[in-house]
């Protein structure tokens, strides 16, 4: 019954709007591009912008598929503010806990560092075991005295 | 307590009986999702009795790691998968009444025609549909973390305990609002229809919740003042949550506002109401004590915060429940309970309450810490009060339970369609109400314009004014009814 | 969430007279039932985000504290899978959209291909996951409280030479030149990546496993012919979906694979 439902009004539609085949693939096309761009920055030294650069490439992409796949362009603007409302929450959630987390990680490190006098590794890890014969586990042992 | 009665008690249980009603609404947008959201229950709360049956558990509500990670050796798994199941079931009942409430207005109910208990179940959905959430994660983590010791939260491993209680708290201060934003507007719902008279303030209401859905995620960490969080931050959130005292007070003040020359009739559904505004005051302005930076670590862990919490949960969600109960009854079930026994019901519970909790605001302001099975001596006497207001008020709720369960059986006392003098739309259908709610669409008119209705006696109820040949004085005839 | 609201316009052929085919009783008009689905569907993606951020809170955190550790820790995943993994996931993405269009515009053949490949995608994506988690398996990169874990802070596990211990041989080279608190502090920090890796990794595929399951559903509804101009809702907010799980992972891949 659907197959000839259809005839001119490609643009707006009664219950929402059907996007041209060119605009998803040239979204596509941007996406892999994009992807492209991150892989190279990710394995390049960029002087402590890395993390910042990746971010902003993540964020155009995100909004990117937002605004186009998901319709959000077309869509009530309603959905546009929650979903730009939840980012926002998340980002007071991350700001604020990283605010304080720095403070106490001192208290932290030196519990745990009591904590953990005994574990396996205040030991240098062993090497691997070889197959027939058993291995020389006191190889690394010099290292402690660093 | 809290997963299992307060935070879906008054959204789930009344919001999706009367909501859909008040908005003049066939039916929330989706009833299957709703039944679902019932089932999700039902499974958390089996989740909860098996942790009960099985090893118990010492955590408390709040799984503080590294105890509930790395040392309790109680049913720790069962509980928070309990939760994990609880918070969706939670967050399926916010989302339901947040399309309802957008796309299920009919004609003529415009955002400020909407009675203010919608508001308020509004602003209570967007609390639950983004902070519900963040508590699932957090339980499932540490869930993870217990099962395969990932040492996020483990301080022992390196891990940061603070962190876990960052994301709790995320959740769980917005929660209380879940909790206590419905009472809210419950009670806003009473105030003005036993009082014969418009809420005082209907916009700033309205506003004010919202504003303390927003508010309430930007204040978690006044829980955590002891925790060895950073200064800075604790005075930023210090400094924010006395901003969420503003939106509580606003709703107050209103209250007391819509009371002054109203012509009061005091049913049970009012005592209730009046008792939520007393016990509200309280909770809400020893809350400002906790807020404070530098009294908050003299009272921290103390007694004085269960009884905090005891007035703004218990006192103020609790009872505006169980005044909506007795305020709906006659719509959900068509017959009226008996008014003499249901007061009494009310009178004990609330002497019992105060008997109960206010000598522990003392007791812990003198220092008895909270979470110990014992006390030293000198705290004796408050114990001892509390515990005969505890008794008090189980013998108040027993009764309130008796007068409800006591009007279905035997000989019925036949409820009228209206028996409040209400003008929000749930009093025009039939009690009980038709499955689809309302027969002919009802005319929407402003939820507090009391001249819309008059008292009739054959009716033993308020019949609607027609708005244009009505008798408007007829409609002041209303405070003439006789309890 | 999708299947419960799309649930909502099952069939009530024998209801009102007036009602078109697809309309749920309670709603009065389609627009009003798509425009609830739609409105849910977005309500329900804001849980998802909120639930996604608390783990990304801990993994801030975690990194934000312990830069250099991370960037060791990355330098044991595979950078090209997990960009193999992020055009696998875009493309279908892409074509998760073209379905929606598909849908509205009535093209069933092409909505059905469209949905077939948008499933093979998702089956490759979870393929390569099984590739990367398997090496993680045997090379004992794994959350400290696993048996064959080397970060198990008991009784860490040591592979046998073989062909799975270069990332062993590796972290060996870069420990144990620390003193003895260092190497405490950099192992159970590994530890902590590692299981903040299997967690985000491992909840974003249960999320894609979900999404596999529901694409199932429509694609069955689509050969039964279900869907047309009045009716896609189900396609619309499948989509909607699967594009959320790309965009977690838009943000996951350089997060977790690009920060060496
Ligand atoms: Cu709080």
């Amino acid at each position: 019954m659907t197959a000839q439902a259809h005839d001119s009004h490609d643009d707006h539609h009664g219950l929402g709007h059907v996007l041209p085949v060119k605009m998803l693939a040239g979204v596509l096309g941007a996406l892999l591009f994009l992807t492209l761009v991150t892989v190279i920055t990710g394995s390049t030294y960029l002087y402590g912008f890395d993390l910042a650069i990746a971010m902003v490439i993540a964020t155009t992409k995100a909004t990117l598929v937002c605004a186009i796949f998901m319709h959000l362009r077309w869509d009530k603007g309603f959905h546009t503010f929650a979903f730009i409302g939840s980012v926002l929450f998340v980002g007071v959630f991350l700001a604020y806990t990283l605010t304080d987390t720095k403070q106490y990680q001192g208290d932290i490190r030196a519990y745990s560092i009591d904590e953990t006098a005994n574990s396996a590794f205040a030991a240098p890890l062993q090497d691997p075991i070889p197959h027939a014969h058993d291995g020389d586990d006191h190889s690394g042992e010099e290292a402690v005295d660093h | 307590m809290v997963f299992l009665v307060i935070i879906p008690g008054i959204p789930a249980a009344l919001g999706n009986f009367a909501l859909p009603m008040m908005l003049g609404a066939k039916d929330v947008a989706y009833p299957k999702l709703n039944r679902f959201s019932y089932h999700l229950w039902l499974t958390g709360a089996l989740f909860f009795v098996i942790a009960l049956l099985t090893k118990g558990l010492d955590t408390g509500w709040t799984f503080y790691a590294p105890y509930s990670t790395s040392h309790s050796d109680s049913a720790v798994i069962w509980a928070t998968m309990g939760a994990f199941i609880l918070g969706f079931s939670s967050i399926f009942t916010g989302l339901n009444m947040l399309v309802t409430v957008h796309k299920m207005r009919p004609d003529g109910m415009t955002w400020f025609r909407m009675p203010l208990f919608i508001w308020a179940i509004y602003a209570t959905a967007v609390i639950q549909i983004l902070a519900t959430p963040v508590i699932g994660i957090a339980l499932l983590m540490l869930t993870i973390e217990r099962a395969l010791g990932v040492g996020i939260f483990d301080p022992a491993l390196g891990g940061d305990p603070v962190l876990f209680e960052h994301i709790f708290w995320f959740y769980s201060h917005p929660a209380v609002y879940v909790m206590v934003l419905p009472a809210m507007g419950v009670v806003s719902e009473l105030i003005s229809n036993f009082s014969r008279k418009p809420i005082f303030g209907y916009r700033s209401i309205a506003f004010s919740s919202v504003a303390i859905a927003i508010f309430s995620f930007i204040v978690w960490g006044h829980h955590m003042f002891v925790s060895g969080q950073s200064d800075i931050v604790n005075v930023v959130f210090s400094a924010l949550t006395f901003s969420v005292a503003v939106p509580s007070a606003i709703k107050v003040f209103n209250w007391v506002a819509t009371l002054y020359k109203g012509s009061i009739s005091l049913d049970t559904p009012m005592w209730y109401a009046l008792a939520v505004i007393w016990l509200f005051g309280i909770g809400g302005l020893t809350g400002l004590w906790l807020g404070t930076l530098g009294t908050d670590i003299h009272l921290h862990d103390t007694y004085f915060v269960v009884a905090h919490f005891h007035f703004v949960m218990v006192g103020s969600a609790i009872f505006a429940f169980i005044g909506g109960i007795f305020y709906w009854w006659p719509k959900m079930f068509g017959v009226m309970y008996n008014e003499c026994v249901a007061k009494l019901g009310c009178f004990l519970a609330f002497a019992g309450f105060n008997i109960t909790f206010l000598p522990q605001f003392v007791a812990g302001s003198k220092g008895m810490p909270r979470r110990y099975f014992d006390y030293a001596p000198e705290f004796a006497s408050y114990n001892y009060w509390s515990s005969i207001g505890a008794m008090v008020l189980g013998v108040g709720l027993s009764i309130a339970l008796y007068s409800l369960v006591r009007s279905l059986m035997g000989e019925r006392k036949v409820a009228p369609a209206n028996p409040w003098g209400a003008v929000t739309l749930d009093w025009q259908c039939t009690s009980p109400p038709p499955p689809h709610n309302f027969d002919h669409a009802p005319p929407v008119e402003g939820p507090y314009d009391h001249e819309l209705v008059r008292w009739k006696e054959s009716l033993n109820g308020y019949e609607p004014v027609d708005p244009v040949d009505g008798d408007p004085n007829l409609a002041r005839m209303g405070s003439a009814k006789t309890v | 969430m999708t299947t419960a609201s799309a649930d909502a316009h099952g069939h009530h052929g024998d209801h009102g007279h007036d009602h078109p085919e697809h309309l749920a009783h309670h709603f009065d008009t389609l627009e009003q039932q798509f425009d609830s689905c739609k409105l849910g569907m977005w309500a329900f993606l804001l849980t998802e985000v909120l639930f996604f951020s608390g783990l990304f809170v801990a993994y801030a955190t975690l990194r934000a504290n312990n830069p250099e550790i991370f960037s060791l820790a990355a330098s044991f995943l595979d950078t090209k899978w997990g960009a193999i993994n992020t055009v696998v996931l875009l493309i279908s993405s892409f074509t998760a959209a073209m379905s929606v269009r598909n849908a509205q515009l009535g093209e069933t053949s092409k909505l059905k291909a469209n949905l077939i490949i948008t499933l093979l995608c998702a089956g490759a994506f979870m393929g390569i996951k099984y590739v990367e988690y398997s090496h993680k398996w045997h090379a004992g990169l794994l959350p400290p409280g696993l048996e064959n874990s080397m970060f198990n802070p008991e009784n860490p596990w040591v592979p046998e030479a073989a062909h799975h211990d270069i990332d062993y041989l590796k972290l060996q080279a870069e420990v144990n030149v620390m003193t003895p608190e260092e190497r405490v502090h950099t192992m159970t920090t590994l530890g902590r990546f590692f299981g903040v890796y299997f967690f985000l990794t491992g909840l974003h595929g249960v999320h894609v496993l979900i999404g596999i399951g529901v694409i199932t559903w429509v694609l069955f509804r689509a050969n039964r012919g279900e869907f047309g101009p009045d009716n896609f809702t189900a396609v619309d907010l499948t989509a909607l979906y699967w594009h959320l799980v790309d965009l977690v992972w838009i943000f996951l891949f350089p997060l977790l694979y690009l920060i060496a």
